[in-house]
């Protein structure tokens, strides 16, 4: 039988099920690699002790009706985990220990599977990098020195370099797509009200969605399924049918209509980018798909609105780290004071800005003119989709401009790296599903990826969209183990 | 329109962050290269478009006004980093 660490997720959970593999092998597999993988920094905070335990426990009474029977996983340190530190990668949150479970990781266990420990993240999932960690820079297991993409950054590292079979991010305006693209795995941001967002640090609660990552699309549709359910503790949790989408994946699409977004074509874009497109509509008309030209007018202005409307949510969001109920505290000579250096000292610089910019855009005398003109120019942006999803079944994009850039080549440019989620931002601000699947390696040999968007809780047919393109695609990615002598 | 030091600084009272002058002459740099970057959205008329506050566009739910958390008292003032653990204590703000 194949290494452990090589087995998919789908394919590790039949293995428990087949008793070909215990959870502790497979926990204590996971735990071994990730010992030895300290170099990426891609874990905040590790649970081995905890979970090796969880995984006797498991095989001392088995139960192997669960969808990920004693399957170690490592998630994204924005999801609170009761009595386990949860940081969100911020100085204001070093101290953190959650008397409560979000939904979305109590799904996960409720199902099985076993925590390995929670992963590094851009401060309050705010980057594009993983630069903006309080705990550092992960690095990417593709090469020295390359930023693993972000916010969910440790989670697409420690994915690539096999550290966990699976994991799970959340994607406020990219956040998922675009680390999945960088490293060459699978990423899946769900439709706006499919998982639950109870428990997950806030950012901007109008885009924020958690989904999974993963190393092929079936695993994805898998933990999909376990981490999507309706909760009363979400307002905006939307109750609806879900389906069991590993058993209904297939790669009949014959006749599904793809639209290509002209708008996308941005200016500048480089000709692997261009060719990479081109090849993802000559997979699709091998498929059986029909290839349609379509319009999103608005397209060019979703970046502008992001930078309006999830500076303003994240604003009023961190407004509750004052030092008082939780978190870092600075004193002060007097209350206002207090609050001014435990903010000043527990933020990082790209959190301060945002909240600058947050502040300012909803200050007396600019709301409309940013605030109202933002949610004004985001419907516009979600009518472009609705037009395109009378004529079309999904819309085939590249999830980024490029593939992934080296640690401080973008950090000292906020404009430039905020340009990084050109392609993947407006499908948060239309709150539509949209996945990242690995398409083919740059000049340099660095993993790029093509995206799918949906209409709202289609995800079933993304899904499908993506399972027949990764067999055509058959991505390969030669990854070398040269961290582990760092 | 541009953001001046005066204004950096009213931002940052209402964001309750301190600055020093350095960091604040640097928001500034940054605030102006984002804002002019922003700015591109006056290209559009949006004089009679609704604006959408959320995607998801139903109305809230409403719930009955039930007591479910039970005796939580120590959990919610766990995390408190003050050491008092039978309230959160702020610096006096009344003389």
């Amino acid at each position: 039988m194949s290494n452990i660490i090589d087995l998919s997720l789908s394919e590790l959970a039949s293995n428990i099920k087949n008793k070909k593999i215990s959870s502790n092998e497979a926990t204590s597999a996971y735990v071994e690699r990730s010992k030895k993988s300290k170099y990426l920094n891609t874990y905040n905070e590790e649970t081995f002790e905890t979970a090796l335990k969880k995984a006797n426990e498991f095989d001392s009474k088995p139960d192997f009706n669960k969808k990920l029977p004693g399957v170690p996983i490592a998630v994204k340190d924005l999801f609170c985990t009761k009595n386990i530190k949860t940081t969100a990668s911020s100085k204001i949150l070093n101290n953190f220990i959650p008397t409560y479970e979000s939904t979305v990781t109590q799904n996960l266990w409720n199902d099985g599977s076993i925590l390995l420990g929670k992963l590094n993240c851009d401060e309050f999932a705010m980057g594009s990098s993983n630069e903006t960690s309080y705990f550092g820079n992960v690095i990417s297991p593709i090469d020295k020195d390359l930023v693993p993409g972000g916010s969910s950054g440790g989670s697409a590292s420690a994915l690539a370099a096999k550290l966990t079979p699976a994991t799970i991010g959340t994607d406020t305006g990219g956040s998922i797509r675009q680390p999945a693209s960088f490293t060459g795995t699978v990423g899946l941001k769900p439709t706006y009200g499919s998982c639950s967002r109870y428990g997950i640090v806030a950012f901007a609660s109008s885009l924020d969605q958690a989904g999974p990552m993963t190393r092929n699309v079936k695993d994805s549709a898998l933990l999909l399924e376990v981490m999507s359910s309706f909760d009363n503790k979400d307002s905006t949790s939307v109750d609806f049918k879900r389906p069991i989408y590993s058993k209904d994946l297939s790669k009949d699409i014959k006749g599904k209509k793809i639209g290509i977004p002209k708008e996308y074509r941005v200016e500048g874009m480089s000709e692997e980018i261009e060719k990479l497109w081109e090849d993802g509509k000559n997979y699709l008309k091998d498929c059986g798909a029909e290839i349609i030209d379509v319009s999103l007018p608005h397209t060019k202005f979703a970046l502008p609105t992001y930078y309006i409307v999830a500076p303003a949510e994240a604003s009023s969001n961190l407004a509750r780290y004052d030092g008082v109920k939780y978190g870092f505290r600075t004193e002060g000579d007097n209350l206002i004071d207090m609050y001014e250096k435990t903010r000043s000292a527990g933020f990082g610089d790209e959190v301060k800005r945002r909240i600058m910019i947050g502040t300012y855009v909803l200050s007396s005398g600019y709301y409309d003119a940013y605030y109202l003109k933002a949610q004004k120019v985001r419907r516009l942006i979600k009518n472009d989709f609705n037009n395109v999803f009378q004529k079309v079944d999904a819309i085939l994009t590249p999830s980024t401009p490029s593939s992934a850039f080296k640690i401080g080549e973008k950090s000292n440019d906020p404009v430039s790296m905020y340009l990084n989620d050109i392609f993947t931002v407006p499908v948060n601000l239309a709150g539509l599903p949209g996945i990242s699947i690995p398409a083919g390696l740059d000049k340099k040999g660095y993993p790029l990826g093509l995206q799918i968007i949906g209409k709202s809780f289609d995800e079933q047919n993304i899904l499908n969209i993506a399972y027949s393109m990764e067999d055509k695609i058959n991505f390969k990615f030669n990854l070398k183990e040269w961290w582990m002598n760092e | 329109m541009s953001i001046d030091l005066k204004t950096v600084k009213h931002i940052s009272k209402l964001s309750r962050i301190s600055l020093d002058e350095e960091k604040a002459k640097k928001l500034e740099t940054d605030l102006n290269s984002i804002f002019k970057w922003i700015e591109q959205l006056n290209e559009l008329k949006t004089e009679n478009i609704e604006p959408l506050s959320s995607i998801a566009e139903t109305k809230l739910r409403l719930r009955k006004d039930e007591i479910k958390s039970k005796n939580i008292r120590e959990e919610i003032l766990k995390n408190s980093p003050d050491e008092n653990k039978d309230f959160f204590v702020v610096p006096k703000v009344v003389e």
